[in-house]
């Protein structure tokens, strides 16, 4: 990480420069983040740390917001919800992002491009201007407050991603394969199975990821469409976050964090997987 | 599938009967139609559950039947006025009829809620007459202009017979801080009104800056991150993939739980004496909050697509340039900067197109100041002063400004370069 | 697609499955924290116990007018009784979403007879609207601010050299525009008759406009003591039951200023299109608004009840001996200088006048 030994001084100057401005940047996106942690085990109501947390003091710890938070039903009822919005809105999103993706990518699709456009729309669409418009629609056809209605909603977001991580994985797909299995005497499903899937299931799992979290946070559109019986915790959250602040949501953030760590290492294995199949080099 | 194949692999079967050529049209076309059956379910499912309300929202933005539908006699009478003096008997005659029905129906409410909307106090001025009305009897003129003299206002009259209309651009007036005179002129409203067009300026203003600042935090750790071994690079690259894979309600909490008064960094600075307890700062519930948890947050958007783009070039190109005696700076600005245009590019317009739709984080950081169009639209959806059709208004207003801005960058880079993860 | 059919009709099932096996059940309106809890332990468990049916509690109250135009809009309700402000009230009711009440047929008299529609305080019945309760927005600070003494006048809130330090007032042009003209020195009984004007409105703002860079804005019920407990502001306008509530259970400094008081009430209404329910709704209502319950209310949170047979049952706060009498909007002590709130002018200009504010709060 040393500065080559033949830089000029000013080169010298600027080469660690240049690394202390990146050091600041990184602090920047994920101290924030780290910050929270700690702070969702404060033994005290607060949002800042407290004397005996800065001295590592034991009694400046607690787990009393993880408790209040697995205690209270109200929480774990909303948690609940949003698993089973996203978990259905993700395997909907799933199946028809996937069958998408393999049509756009036959050689003769017709009007490959606006439709393309089209199943990518409600990705680029603000989130508020979709809310709006199905909020109206939905209630109209007695689809507001139900479990039915939201998770359709996010089937709409969600298939965005599925057919844009699905559609790459596959773009870099040798069609040559697919003849080689056949001259060997593969069949059909045979060829599907055993060398189109494997190829195409990291971009369909890291498609599915991004509609499960796509589902997982998203407010507004619930905020509109949800009544008491399927608040999930974003909305619980994001009243919280006006209205009441608590340490109990930074103990549930705590945990979403655990969560996206997860995502993260199971998106980097697959990735790293994918790269060996396609025997390209890692990295 | 199994045909399809079988007629681009047998081609020579066609000799039998049918030409060469015609076979191979049925079979493409039978192909195209297997590709786009795959297709279709998501397609038609984006068309029912996505397009369509969008169509129905915007039809609602123009859509104004209340004096059409709840006042139908007298829309009908109004015609034949020519607004320039307190309409005839007729009209009162067939205002007085709407009003029976209207009050029996409980609808007269409705409509006198539009009016209200440009005449204060004409909707309970509509209440008490409409419930007086069916003790009366013709002629109806004289005791309306009796019970209140406001009876006999031609403005009242003229917007009347304007928003007999069922299909209106007022609510787009009104999304763009105009409005309709009494006589059907286009004015710009009072200065006191305006605050849209203000609003979108706001928007596109702050979604450039924190573009802007965007690029200037992503560049230089891309570069790091392009230029550094694989592993290490990897590494740096969770710092990015960390923040973009955490929830966004997640992220924004921890920028109000560092920002506020009682938060970390003022409690930090007033632990080490850099401000007193009095001097606390306002970081948070303003633009600037809105602008630091923004820019947080959209950051990653603009890392992935650079950081891709600069890892595919050679570090030789640099060194090349400069060995052949370009000052390191002007060599990297003539040689490298532009190889990273395009991921650049698409860096700045998913940050800037996801910025402008924004609503959450400046609704939970922004205070009044740092709010967007889309906090402005919510409102409109919510409350005692909520104008859905307003918001509808607004709302396709913004939506055309996102598609022109995508359907830029679809002609300048095209949609199949966007890459995640 | 046919798997994705019987995926969403699987989902739907399980979501559906849910309401059908509780088809006694009421879907009420209110406004959430404290208030709804008051709500709860006086009115919705002893009904639950009573009768067995169970309710569903939804803080939606600040959206009530458009949450309820957009499902009678759609034809489909959801909400079988919305807790909402009278002057709102009044225009659901004008438009035809809310069904009307024969207070004397759906309500209970008071224990000696009186008619229902005799015993609620004058004036506070409306067409559409069963009024529960009294409640004061009026400001409160926190006393760790201003340890030489806080504001105790209208004029002193305006006063930002003296009592130094953000404000938080409610995000609506209804209260801040009366008191802007009354720290102006408008009379308080032409307060109204000044913000008709647009001369008089343009005075109101203007005077807004000295405290603005001093003020936060806040939207729901419980955020103004929090905004004080967590010092985000030192002074704020409130709901004077929310203030109590952090007062006596969270014990925290702060201390009502009852200059100038706005007294309002707030009560139930039933939107239209909930014909199959009726029976339910108007049953509760009948147990909901009787004289002891609407005294019960104000054993949790310092809300004057709506009945005036209801006022002498009025005792002391939950298990305490604290007495609520003192801390009610009501007592004759903190109503010395209370000004009238005014619905029918805000069923008249409160169209205008939040446009205006909303524009003026953006910009």
């Amino acid at each position: 990480m040393a500065a080559p030994s033949y830089a000029t001084p000013a080169e010298r100057i600027w080469y660690y420069a240049f690394r202390v401005i990146c050091g600041l940047i990184f602090f920047f996106l994920i101290a924030p983040i780290i910050v929270i942690v700690p702070l969702a085990f404060n033994a005290e109501p607060y949002f800042t740390f407290t004397r005996e947390m800065l001295a590592l003091d034991p009694e400046g710890y607690s787990l009393r917001w993880f408790r209040a938070l697995l205690g209270s039903s109200e929480w774990m009822g909303s948690i609940r919800n949003s698993f089973i919005i996203s978990i259905s809105s993700t395997i909907i999103a799933t199946a028809l992002g996937t069958l998408a993706a393999l049509g756009l990518n036959r050689r003769n699709m017709p009007a490959r491009g606006l439709i393309t456009a089209i199943l990518i729309s409600p990705m680029i669409v603000p989130l508020i201007i979709t809310a709006a418009a199905l909020f109206s629609f939905f209630a109209r056809a007695g689809l507001a407050n139900t479990f039915p209605g939201i998770i359709l909603s996010h089937v709409v977001l969600g298939t965005p991603f599925v057919v844009l991580t699905v559609t790459a994985s596959l773009a870099g797909f040798d069609e040559t394969l697919i003849r080689a299995s056949q001259s060997l005497g593969a069949n059909q499903s045979r060829t599907f199975f055993k060398v189109i899937l494997p190829l195409l299931l990291p971009g369909v799992i890291a498609g599915a990821l991004f509609a499960f979290v796509t589902s997982l946070d998203e407010v507004v559109i619930v905020n509109f469409m949800a009544g008491p019986a399927q608040t999930p915790m974003t909305v619980r959250m994001f009243s919280g976050l006006r209205e009441e602040i608590s340490p109990t949501i930074l103990a549930l953030a705590s945990l979403l964090v655990a969560l996206s760590i997860i995502l993260l290492t199971t998106l980097e294995l697959i990735r790293r997987r994918n790269e060996r199949l396609r025997g390209m080099s890692p990295g | 599938m199994a045909s399809t194949d079988g007629a681009i692999k047998e081609p020579i079967l066609a000799a039998d009967g049918t030409p060469l050529k015609q076979a191979l049209r049925r079979s493409q076309a039978r192909e195209r139609r297997a590709a786009f059956l795959l297709v279709a379910p998501l397609l038609l499912f984006i068309l029912i559950v996505f397009a369509v309300p969008i169509a129905s929202m915007i039809w609602r933005s123009v859509y104004n039947p209340e004096v059409r539908n709840f006042l139908p006699q007298t829309a009908a009478a109004l015609q034949e006025w020519d607004g320039e003096d307190v309409p005839p008997e007729p009209v009162f005659q067939a205002m007085a009829a709407d009003m029976i029905v209207g009050v029996e129906k409980r609808t007269i409410g409705r409509a006198a809620a539009r009016i209200n909307r440009e005449i204060p106090g004409a909707r309970s001025r509509m209440m008490r007459t409409a419930r007086e009305v069916d003790e009366w009897s013709a002629p109806y003129r004289e005791k309306f202009l009796e019970t209140d003299e406001r009876w006999s206002d031609l403005d009242f009259w003229r917007l009347l017979k304007r928003e007999t209309r069922l299909v209106t651009p007022a609510y787009y007036l009104l999304a763009l801080d105009y409005e309709y005179t009494a006589d059907g002129e286009i004015r710009p409203r009072p200065e006191v009104y305006r605050i849209y067009k203000a609003l979108f300026w706001r928007t596109a203003w702050m979604s450039m800056l924190i573009t802007g600042i965007c690029i200037l935090l992503a560049y230089p750790i891309s570069y790091l991150m392009a230029t550094q071994p694989t592993r290490l690079a990897n590494l740096l690259l969770i710092l990015v993939l960390l923040p973009f894979w955490t929830s966004l309600l997640v992220r924004t909490s921890a920028w109000i739980v560092l920002l506020q008064q009682q938060g970390v960094v003022n409690e930090l600075l007033v632990a080490l004496n850099v401000i007193d307890e009095g001097g606390r700062l306002r970081m948070i519930y303003n633009r600037t909050g809105t602008i630091i948890a923004m820019t947080h947050i959209l950051l990653p958007f603009m890392v992935l697509p650079l950081y891709s783009v600069m890892k595919t070039i050679p570090p030789s190109y640099l060194r090349a340039a400069k060995s052949l005696g370009a000052h390191p700076f002007r060599a990297w600005w003539r040689v490298y900067f532009p190889l990273t245009i395009p991921g650049l590019a698409a860096g700045c317009i998913l940050v800037f197109i996801l910025a402008i739709g924004y609503y959450i984080t400046p609704a939970l950081v922004g205070g009044d100041s740092g709010i967007f169009i889309s906090n402005l639209i919510a409102q409109n959806m919510q409350g005692s002063s909520a104008q859905l059709k307003l918001a509808a208004a607004l709302a396709t207003i913004l939506l055309v400004a996102v598609l022109v801005v995508y359907w830029v960058f679809n002609k300048l880079i095209g949609v199949d370069k966007l890459k995640f993860g | 697609m046919k798997r994705v059919l019987i995926l969403t009709g699987s989902v739907a099932a399980i979501a559906l499955g849910g309401a059908v096996a509780q088809d006694q059940q009421l879907t009420i309106v209110s406004w959430g924290g404290a208030y709804s809890n008051s709500q709860i332990k006086a009115y919705h468990e002893p009904y639950t116990e009573k009768t067995g049916v169970k309710i569903v509690n939804e803080d939606k109250s600040a959206n009530a007018l458009a949450g309820i135009r957009a499902q009678v809009e759609a034809d489909n309700v959801t909400w079988d009784i919305v807790d909402m402000l009278q002057a709102d009230a009044q225009r659901a009711c004008d438009e035809g979403l809310l069904e009307i009440v024969d207070h004397n047929e759906w309500l209970a008299p008071a224990p000696d007879g009186t008619p229902a529609s005799e015993d609620f305080i004058e004036g506070q019945l409306g067409d559409c609207y069963i009024p529960q309760i009294l409640y004061a927005t009026m400001f409160a600070y926190n006393t760790e601010a201003f340890p030489d003494g806080g504001p105790q006048t209208i004029e002193d809130i305006w006063d930002v050299e003296k009592f130094p330090g953000t404000r938080a007032l409610q995000q609506i042009p209804q209260k801040n525009l009366e008191w802007a003209l009354i720290a102006d020195g408008v009379p308080d009984d032409e307060v109204y008759e000044v913000l008709a004007t647009p001369e008089g409105q343009d005075r109101a703002f203007a005077k807004l406009d000295e405290i603005k860079d001093h003020v936060i804005w806040w939207s729901e019920g419980a955020q103004p003591p929090q905004m004080l407990a967590d010092k985000e502001a030192v002074i704020a306008t409130a709901y004077n039951g929310r203030i109590f509530n952090a007062q006596v259970n969270e014990d925290q400094p702060f201390e009502i200023v009852w200059d100038r008081q706005m007294l309002e009430s707030d009560g139930w209404v039933v939107p239209v299109g909930n014909d199959d329910k009726m029976e339910l709704i108007r049953d509760y209502l009948f147990f909901a608004t009787d004289t002891q319950r609407l005294a019960d209310q104000a054993k949790y949170i310092s809300y004057g009840p709506a009945r005036s047979s209801s006022a002498p049952l009025v005792g002391t706060f939950e298990d305490t001996d604290i007495d609520m009498k003192p801390h009610m909007p009501t007592n004759p002590e903190n109503l010395e200088t209370a000004v009238t709130f005014d619905v029918q002018f805000w069923t008249d200009y409160g169209d205008a006048l939040e446009e205006r504010f909303n524009a003026w709060v953006a910009g």
